[in-house]
């Protein structure tokens, strides 16, 4: 229970569904402003680890750390708030709503039930959902309604979203599936742009554009870390060609 | 008091609870497979009784109106028939409504419940608005007393034989037919077991009525113990869903057990209140544990 | 903000304008005050269907129960006017006077502790908001923060209003058991049963009802109506927006409880009397097809939706009562097969567009009606 400089540290966490361990045992530090890459062949676990992180599951075994503070028992909510981002892998925004209005619900502000009856869409606000708009390109749509948008775009409107909460911590779960080659460069780019003053997870298969993007990778295996370190030693790593060619 | 006495009471008693409990167990059957397995809120389910027992009260009035010999053998045959015309009924309902309303849970609650308003009043013009009972065979009236002083009703161990052999037919039905096979795969996933060429709609239209069809042997062995309204059904309705949700939906098991539980604390409580308070403590101690745990008795932690 | 908010929220003002000019004008122009008063009956009923619009149409969440709140304020309501009625004198032939009748045939002898603070009107006013509301708020925070919702939350609050209806009836010393609390007289010395109350009464109603309405309008407005409409449709995604949902759901769970809560207390100083007929699961599932006719969505609508099922049930019950549960039946079918947005959304769907036909046809300046007037008799 030491302290460190880590961002985010999960240590030795565990997690098991009907005694089917998902999760056994893993360790994973992140840096201030790293991007971190996972890969693994499905069924791995990367999912759940952000589920664990987030809170959507909760650990059987294991802490983790963010900014040295305990998140396990932590509620979602009350997670996000400590400055954890998630988005979900199929894209999730408020299809009824206008693109404004997906962005505006998201500003971390008028959180509770009082906050959110008070809650004027200030200038402030305004500005902020613009200046987001113009980093995910959808500055065209805003007055759209979010059901409009192609499947790219829904993408870009979910990081979006969790971009208005500037969160310090920013996960993705395979931000460029179903996208198109020209989609996946203007992803590719976002991602560089925003990582900036952040640290990022990101989930993806896409090798050559977890090549693009990544810091660091991590591969994970039937609920363990199988390797981890830069995208060429990683591949070049026997154990990870192994798991990926079969034996 | 005496000890045998105080056998018989206890004796007595773990009857009743023992009766109750067949009587959730089989209301809650028919409901916990068409709620369970196919997440359809069926509010018509007590009028799916209904239909059952009245079909009961025909077969026992044409058996007095044109062959009176028949009358101490027409039981069984017209507990078969009440299967199959509360099933006939269920098949048509889900063809008509219930598959129009798959993706919306809550609206099918509500035009299930217009269902039994409408199935109420069709009961009512039909049978009239007064309570009506069967002629029951000899063989079902009285008591069976073992020891002196101990009367043990034979409705209410012709309703556990009863609940007995239907909870067994279900079990067979859904661990070793084909069509338990398909329910199992079509529960599971819905879009894998279309794939693999389950026919998912058919399916969903037998699983609906066969819940319907066990809810009309319910209703048919109910007659045994107290008589049948227009209105009978609605009586029954929210105790079975209870039941079910009690014991976790997805699991038969746990309706079982769940029926067990409910019926022992309502005789227990019985004992020492009037019914009503009864009703009211049981049915509050069923409210608490499902709010401090929701998914009920039985539930499996599946990874999502 | 945009154009095409400002029609919306203009919209909106001017269906509640026409509804109150309704309600306040032509419906007490045209009828005796013995229909009038049936009218508010009515509309005390409209007070549950639309807190169901926030709860079910906006919040996703579908409450069979609450005819348990609806009879709780206006229990609380009857409490007060029942202790009223039963001062020592007008109740000297009792063997213990000066406590209400039924107690008196259940053989008690002394008022019971519940029912003391009702002798107060205030602290029964503050009852009819704060015994409903308290009620929702633990159930809620119990249910929301499990994450019960859909068909379980249902289930569940369709158990509480059998419980409480099991209850009333069972403790009659205590409740007036099945007949309920019966021949209400005064309101601190005013008669509620003669004509003028009976008026007065209906317009509070209706006042009561337009500032409810107007009410929940603004919320609808605000961040929480569409955080409400979010998490209906995007739970999860919402929850990782950093907000508790649960807290959301508690909130527009309490808000429906006093909504229903006022309507049941208007409902027993209209009508006189409360009893548990109202508080069962048969009345609260009657309670949301009147929202559902209206349109799950739409306030003013369910005001009309209450409005009209009512009438029907009043004229088809008197002229072919074996027709109504038919009827019945064939509305609540009907109402989720075809028209799930109800009144409102026939509207939106049909009428306006032929109106705005009309009008373009006819090149008139004139402006354009803004709600059709469905329950007009």
């Amino acid at each position: 229970m030491s302290n460190t400089d880590y961002l985010l540290a999960v240590e030795d966490i565990t997690v098991s569904f009907d005694g089917f361990k998902a999760i056994e045992g893993l360790n994973l530090y992140v840096d201030q402003g790293e991007l971190r890459v996972i890969i693994g062949p499905n069924g791995a676990g990367k999912t759940t680890l952000l589920d664990l992180i987030c809170g959507k599951t909760r650990a059987s075994a294991g802490t983790i750390r963010f900014k040295n503070q305990e998140m396990t028992r932590m509620a979602e909510h009350d997670i996000v708030r400590a400055g954890i981002g998630r988005k979900f892998q199929t894209p999730s925004i408020y299809e009824n709503l206008s693109v404004f209005k997906n962005l505006e619900v998201s500003f971390p502000r008028g959180r509770s039930v009082l906050g959110a009856l008070a809650f004027r869409c200030t200038d402030e606000v305004r500005e902020r959902v613009r200046a987001v708009a113009d980093e995910i390109g959808l500055t065209g749509s805003l007055e759209l309604g979010a059901g409009l948008l192609s499947h790219g775009q829904k993408q870009w409107l979910e990081i979006g979203m969790l971009l208005m909460q500037d969160p310090e911590l920013l996960m993705l779960d395979e931000p460029i599936a179903g996208m198109s080659a020209r989609e996946r460069e203007l992803t590719a780019e976002l991602l560089a742009r925003i990582c900036r003053n952040r640290a990022m997870i990101v989930i993806e298969h896409d090798m050559d554009f977890v090549a693009r993007i990544a810091h660091k990778v991590t591969v994970m295996h039937q609920g363990k870390i199988l390797a981890e370190g830069p995208m060429d030693a990683v591949k070049a790593d026997p154990r990870v060609i192994d798991v990926y060619l079969g034996h | 008091m005496s000890p045998s006495e105080l056998f018989n009471i206890v004796a007595m008693q773990g009857f009743a609870g023992l009766s109750l409990f067949s009587v959730l167990l089989l209301m809650g059957l028919g409901l916990a497979i068409i709620f369970g397995q196919m997440g359809v809120i069926n509010m018509a389910h007590g009028e799916f009784m209904t239909i059952g027992a009245y079909t009961i009260y025909l077969c026992s009035h044409l058996a007095e109106t044109f062959s009176p010999g028949l009358v101490p053998y027409y039981f069984p045959l017209a507990i078969l028939l009440a299967f199959v015309a509360a099933f006939a009924f269920g098949w048509l309902a889900e063809w008509l409504l219930i598959r129009h309303l798959y993706k919306r849970p809550l609206d099918t609650l509500l035009a299930t419940w217009g269902l039994s308003l409408g199935m109420q009043q069709g009961f009512r013009s039909t049978f009239g608005p007064k309570e009506v009972s069967p002629t029951l065979p000899d063989w079902l009236l009285g008591s069976w007393s073992p020891t002196d002083g101990l009367d043990i009703p034979i409705n209410g161990l012709f309703v556990m034989v009863i609940t007995l052999a239907v909870c067994a037919l279900v079990f067979l039905a859904m661990f070793r037919s084909r069509w338990g096979l398909r329910v199992r795969a079509t529960v599971a996933n819905r879009a894998m077991a279309n794939a693999t060429g389950i026919d998912t709609r058919r399916t969903d239209r037998l699983t609906y009525a066969i819940g319907c069809g066990i809810a009309g042997i319910a209703g048919a062995a109910f007659t045994t113990i107290g008589s049948t309204g227009p209105t009978s059904g609605s009586l029954y309705i929210v105790d079975a869903f209870l039941v079910v949700t009690f014991g976790g939906a997805a699991s038969l098991l746990g309706t079982i057990a769940s029926a067990f539980s409910i019926a022992q604390v309502q005789s227990i409580s019985e004992f020492f209140l009037t019914g009503s308070m009864a009703k009211v403590l049981t049915l509050s101690m069923i409210l608490v544990i499902l709010m401090m745990r929701p998914q009920g008795l039985f539930a499996s932690k599946v990874r999502r | 903000m945009n154009a095409c908010f400002e029609r919306a929220f203009a919209s909106r003002h001017t269906a509640l304008i026409l509804l109150m000019v309704l309600l306040a004008v032509v419906l007490p122009a045209s009828l005796d005050i013995f229909r009038l008063n049936l009218v508010g009956k009515y509309l005390s009923y409209a007070f549950v269907a639309v807190g169901l619009v926030m709860l079910w149409g906006y919040g996703g969440i579908l409450s069979l129960g609450q005819g348990v709140y609806f009879g709780l304020g206006g229990y609380c309501m009857a409490m007060f006017l029942k202790l009223e009625a039963s001062d020592p004198v007008s109740t000297r032939i009792q063997s213990t006077p000066g406590i209400p009748d039924f107690m008196d045939w259940n053989q008690l002898t002394e008022l019971p502790l519940l029912w003391k603070p009702f002798r107060h009107l205030p602290l029964a006013m503050l009852a009819v908001i704060l015994v409903p509301a308290l009620l929702a708020f633990v159930l809620g925070v119990a249910m929301f923060k499990r994450r019960v919702s859909g068909v379980y939350f249902a289930i569940m609050t369709q158990a509480v209003a059998l419980i409480l209806s099991v209850l009333i009836i069972g403790q009659q010393g205590y409740t007036g058991g099945v007949n309920g609390i019966t021949d209400l007289k005064t309101l601190l010395g005013w008669d509620i049963r003669s004509d003028s109350a009976h008026y007065i009464l209906y317009f509070t109603t209706v006042l009561l009802l337009g500032l409810v309405i107007h009410a929940c309008q603004w919320v609808q407005q605000s961040k929480l109506g569409t955080l409400l409409l979010a998490m209906r449709d995007k739970e999860d995604r919402v929850r990782f927006s950093g907000y508790d949902v649960a807290s959301f759901r508690t909130f527009v769970f309490c808000l429906a409880a006093i909504l229903a809560a006022l309507g049941g207390a208007m409902f027993t100083l209209q009508v006189g009397f409360m009893s548990p007929s109202f508080v069962g699961i048969v009345p609260s599932i009657e309670l949301v097809i009147f929202t559902a006719v209206g349109g799950r969505m739409s306030l003013v609508g369910a005001v009309y939706g209450t409005l009209l099922v009512n009438l029907g049930k009043t004229y088809f019950s008197e002229s072919f009562p074996d027709l109504w549960l038919f009827l019945m039946a064939a509305l609540f079918i009907g109402v989720v097969m075809a028209f799930p947005d109800g009144l409102a959304g026939i509207y939106a769907t049909s009428v306006r567009p032929w109106l705005l036909r009309r009008r373009t046809a006819a090149l008139v300046a004139a402006p354009v009606p803004q709600d059709g007037n469905p329950a007009s008799p």
